[in-house]
């Protein structure tokens, strides 16, 4: 490996300079489950590594009075699925970081860093689109905010210029009769990619017992998470019922466009988000407090 | 400013000081600079759990930190888990339930069972299924470490009521 220079950076602001001053390529590593494999591995070669995890404002997770959530981008998953209001206001993202990796990984691996490889089955990504999340990002111009839904422009590809850092990731606080939920299918029951990832979102108004919004984002089945905006349209507006979910989750199918490889078929790939879509939509269906066992059709399996 | 980094860290209980290369893992100036090689690498990128050492009261791949990450950390490492002559009672039950047979990856199921047993005394046979799922081990089919985990809680819950009892 080529040797580089390792800079501890203690400020935002200093990231930013580090990174901008390097003669060569540089990076920030935040938890380094990517980047210290893609360095051992030669996959990458860098001038310079800035180290962002020692910077206070980028480690905090926190949920203020009206339940926005503020996510500091090298934030570790321990430190997101274990904070109780997270726990309480954001299980969608509880789905996911507690599923990224062994709990070593998710003592160090950050949503931050699993947003910026911009791996196609990053687990958290589906999740941050469904919730509406937003990436604050920070570089020598200053601030912008890019929806995470923007973000990602092709497999480890994302909207990020030169010497530019996300610093935190903004959720809106969630309102009444929502619910979200995140799963993947992998062929063992931990450590895996995913070979489809699915993240369902949903409102619904008791009353009416009607649909009022959704959200559906595939992970693995794109050169980047994709909305599944026919299956959202079939959703919105239409009474909450087994018949509609199915529609929904066939009509989502029609966003994928997934390639074969070692983790499955790109058939495979779309029967997978079928099944997916249906499990997440139920599961979302219930957080929002919908009583799913009145639906009848395929129980709930996931 | 290329070249080596002074790391100031605190090692087994000891305050240490090293020279790291930015390239080198914590992993490899465990076991080439600092001389414990009770850490073991299996993968090197992740996926066995082998180099498991706990870093700041929680399980990490060494293999994945850089040595220079460890700056002003708190590190256990599987030489530290001895009382002296005394083993812990985590190495004295997998001994005694026979949870190794080669041995490479005992270092690391210990230092992640260490970790789960420091915050969760008393877990469930499936959570400590769940929390060893990172390491992996190729000989003796889990069973038998999974019952050496759980045996080795109930000692540790033994023990520390029995000096609460002291101390009452
Ligand atoms: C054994 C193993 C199992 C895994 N399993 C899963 C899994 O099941 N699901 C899954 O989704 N992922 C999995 N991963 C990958 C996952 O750990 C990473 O994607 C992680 O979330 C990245 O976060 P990090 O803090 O480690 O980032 P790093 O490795 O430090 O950085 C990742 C990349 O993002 C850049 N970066 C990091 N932070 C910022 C920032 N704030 N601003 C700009 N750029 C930034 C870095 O320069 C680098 O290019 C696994 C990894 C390993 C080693
Ligand atoms: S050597 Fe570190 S996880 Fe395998
Ligand atoms: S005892 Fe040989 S790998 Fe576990």
């Amino acid at each position: 490996m080529k040797p580089f220079e390792y800079v501890a950076a203690r400020t935002i602001d200093e990231a930013v300079e580090a990174l901008a001053s390097s003669k060569g390529p540089a990076k920030p590593l935040a938890g380094g489950t990517d980047l210290v494999v893609q360095l051992n591995e030669g996959r990458i070669t860098l001038d310079r590594v800035v180290d962002i995890g020692r910077i206070p404002e980028l480690k905090r997770v926190d949920v203020d009075a009206q339940g926005q959530l503020r996510l500091g981008a090298a934030a570790p998953c321990v430190d997101v699925y274990s904070h109780l209001n997270v726990q309480r206001l954001f299980p969608m993202l509880v789905d996911s970081a507690s599923i990224i990796g062994s709990v070593q990984v998710q003592s160090r691996a950050s949503i931050g860093g699993n947003l910026c490889n911009a791996s196609p089955s990053g687990d958290s990504i589906p999740t941050l689109i469904c919730l509406g999340a937003q990436a604050v990002i920070q570089g020598p111009s200053g601030r912008r905010v890019v929806p995470v839904e923007e973000f990602c422009t092709g497999p480890g590809q994302t909207v990020l210029q030169p010497a530019e850092l996300v610093v935190e990731i903004v959720v809106p606080a969630p309102g009444e009769n929502e619910g979200g939920k995140y799963l993947r299918f992998i062929p063992r029951n931990e450590m895996d990619i995913a070979v489809v990832g699915v993240g369902s979102w949903i409102r619904w108004e008791p009353q009416s017992g009607r649909i009022t919004d959704a959200r559906i984002a595939l992970g693995a089945v794109a050169p980047t998470p994709v909305r599944a905006p026919e299956a959202e349209a079939a959703l919105i507006g239409k009474e909450v019922s087994w018949d509609v979910i199915d529609e929904a989750s066939r009509l989502a199918v029609n966003a994928a466009r997934p390639i074969s490889d070692v983790r499955g078929s790109a058939e495979y790939r779309r029967h997978l988000v079928s099944v997916l879509v249906r499990r997440t939509l139920l599961a979302a269906l219930e957080r929002a407090g919908v009583d799913v066992k009145d639906l009848g059709g395929e129980a709930y399996a996931g | 400013m290329l070249g080596k980094v002074v790391v100031r860290a605190v090692l087994n209980g000891q305050e240490c000081e090293f020279l790291a290369d930015p390239r080198q893992t914590l992993l490899e100036v465990l076991r080439e600079e600092l001389h414990l090689t009770g850490t073991k690498e299996g993968c090197g990128n992740g996926n066995c759990g082998a180099c498991t050492v706990i870093v700041n009261g929680r399980p990490v791949n060494s293999c994945l930190m850089l040595a220079v990450q460890a700056q002003d950390a708190v590190i256990e490492t599987v030489e530290g888990l001895a009382r002296g002559s005394k083993l812990h009672p985590l190495q004295q039950v997998f001994l005694e339930e026979a949870a190794l047979q080669c041995g490479i990856c005992t270092p690391g199921f210990l230092m992640a069972a260490k970790a789960l047993l420091d915050v969760n005394p008393d877990p469930t046979e499936a959570e400590v299924r769940h929390y060893l799922a990172g390491n992996l081990c190729r000989c003796t089919g889990y069973d038998k470490i999974v019952r050496a985990v759980l045996k080795a809680a109930q000692v540790l819950r033994e023990e520390s009521e029995k000096a609460a009892e002291v101390s009452a």
